[in-house]
């Protein structure tokens, strides 16, 4: 990463040198993303926005705008038909197999159906957390695992709460425990970001704000990067930072959430 | 009257009883129920020759009964050792099968070329496996390793093989992709992912194929005995052509228990994994 950033500033000698603590250097940047999985029928058209270090930013856009292909871009999870993510200063299609899983382990990616898996514990669910750092056996579950990541997992189970169902199995959590145990797994990871596509969506009205609630909290105390999509108007003002509106598979508003309404962003939905 | 007009409307509007068949299709119907009467025909089905059977029938049954005991030690040992052939030859089909299945599954290996065709390569080696009758195997490998139950567990080592790697395979690829793509978001390799997500969730699947094979392999070590491969089957072949059929009766009854007892102990094992009662 050091090595990274030196490159960049040599290869820039004319541009002002950016101050140390530069918040104008982007977690991560998108620039003209385009997807489509079918012909004539694109999901994203030229998708541009950015997200600075410690901001919290809400997607919103109505379904197949285009939300949740656009994460996946920006994680290359899905390989975009054109355009560039810069996650934490790296382009990711120029990424290596390894660099790659590198910098994804920098981002705790949480779902909107929690894809923990079924039949394991919740502690061998979070230690999962750890594999894009340590890969292999010993990372596979609980029980293989060294003190100090069992330690650990359990520290991010307590922090969300559920660290007296430990080891009950995932597959028997109620959807906001899993939720929690998914947000814990992300937590393994030792995150500089959290990306959650519709975290909530799936959850009753307190289960979700008790989830919404955690992120805030985490993003606040750590100091994590957040972004995060949703339907619900009043999340979306109240966790973010700045709000950023898809239709269409275009930007149609990026600003911040200080000087939003709910009606503006309702007009997304009309 | 107004009930009437209302029913005839709706009546109009059902779909008929029966769709249209394209005349291809008709033809199709036709040539293969011609094809299974001709079949019958090839295959020498003789009312004639089942009635005049009958009579045979009773007279084998009237003298295999009663079962003689006279040689149970000794059988007793070749039905423990035609399952302990079964027995050892699964579970070394089973262990073969996981890795092979892992290449030939769609979806697990790398999308490249090179992947491609390990994966092709994968699924063509455990259809030959299947595809060759485990009497084949055994024949086989009789010659190689020389008579006895070592050819019989290697031959149901590869049939297991044949039947594990494919439905492992399947049950693989029909695992919910969910849980691996949240590891791979995470930075996990692809092994991790296999080894996390895909295998866990596939695991019920796994043990019941499993056992599935175990009984298959039980069945089928009987007869592997017949060409020399070890277990109760030679003493079976034996007694049938020294017209010992009291002997006989003894020794198919003793391969009913034993296929049964397995049978059952598999379902019943396969119904507590089902239900998630062990883990």
């Amino acid at each position: 990463m050091q090595t990274a950033a030196l490159t960049t500033g040599a290869q820039a000698p004319a541009v002002p040198p950016p101050s140390p603590t530069s918040p104008a250097k982007p977690d991560l940047a998108i620039r003209g993303l385009c997807k489509s999985f079918e012909a004539n029928r694109a999901i994203l058209t030229d998708v541009s926005f950015s997200i600075a270090n410690k901001e919290a930013v809400a997607l919103i856009g109505s379904n197949g705008a285009g939300k949740s292909t656009a994460l996946r871009c920006a994680m290359r999870l899905i390989e975009p038909d054109s355009g560039e993510a810069v996650l934490f200063g790296t382009e990711l299609r120029s990424a290596k197999a390894r660099q790659l899983r590198k910098i994804r382990s920098d981002v705790g990616f949480v779902f909107q159906k929690h894809n923990l898996v079924p039949r394991v514990s919740a502690l061998t669910n979070v230690v999962h957390g750890n594999l894009g750092r340590a890969s292999g056996v010993r990372g596979w579950s609980q029980a293989f695992s060294g003190r100090q990541i069992r330690e650990r997992a359990y520290a991010c189970l307590e922090r969300v709460g559920l660290s007296e169902q430990a080891m009950k199995r995932a597959d028997q959590l109620s959807g906001g425990q899993s939720q929690r145990v998914a947000i814990a797994r992300a937590l393994m990871q030792q995150p500089k970001m959290i990306v959650a596509d519709e975290p909530v969506a799936s959850l009753d009205p307190v289960a979700g704000q008790e989830v919404m609630d955690l992120f805030h909290h985490l993003a606040k105390e750590e100091g994590i990067t957040l972004l995060f999509t949703t339907h619900n108007v009043a999340h979306a003002l109240a966790y973010s930072d700045r709000v950023v509106a898809l239709r269409g598979g275009k930007v149609e508003l990026d600003q911040t959430s200080a000087v939003l309404s709910s009606s503006d962003l309702n007009e997304f939905y009309g | 009257m107004v009930e009437t007009s209302q029913t005839r409307s709706e009546r109009r509007s059902i779909p008929t009883r029966l769709e249209r068949q394209n005349p291809l299709t008709f033809v199709a119907y036709v040539a293969l129920l011609a094809f299974v009467l001709w079949s019958f025909q090839g295959a020498g089905w003789s009312f004639s020759a089942l009635v005049s059977g009958g009579p045979s029938m009773v007279d084998f049954l009237s003298r295999a009964w009663p079962p003689t005991t006279e040689r149970l030690p000794q059988l007793s040992t070749a039905l423990l050792e035609t399952f302990q052939m079964a027995l050892a030859g699964t579970v070394i089909g089973v262990i073969l099968s996981v890795p092979l299945a892992m290449m030939a599954t769609r979806g697990l290996t790398r999308p490249t070329v090179l992947g491609r065709a390990f994966g092709a390569s994968a699924r063509l080696l455990i259809a030959f496996f299947r595809t060759v009758p485990d009497l084949v195997w055994a024949l086989v490998f009789v010659i190689s390793v020389g008579l006895g139950p070592f050819a019989g567990t290697l031959a149901i080592a590869v049939d297991t093989i044949g039947f594990c790697g494919r439905f492992f395979a399947e049950s693989m690829e029909d695992v919910e992709k969910g849980p691996g793509e949240a590891l791979t978001a995470a930075g996990a390799s692809r092994l991790d992912t296999i080894f996390c997500a895909v295998i866990p969730a596939a695991m019920p699947s796994f043990i019941t194929t499993s056992l599935f094979a175990l009984e298959k392999a039980t069945r089928s070590s009987v007869v592997l005995g017949l060409v020399g491969a070890g277990g109760i089957g030679i003493e079976l072949k034996v007694a049938m052509d020294f017209f010992d059929y009291q002997l006989a009766m003894t020794i198919i009854l003793m391969i009913f228990a034993l296929v049964l007892v397995v049978e059952r102990l598999g379902s019943i094992a396969r119904r507590n994994i089902l239900e998630g009662n062990s883990q």
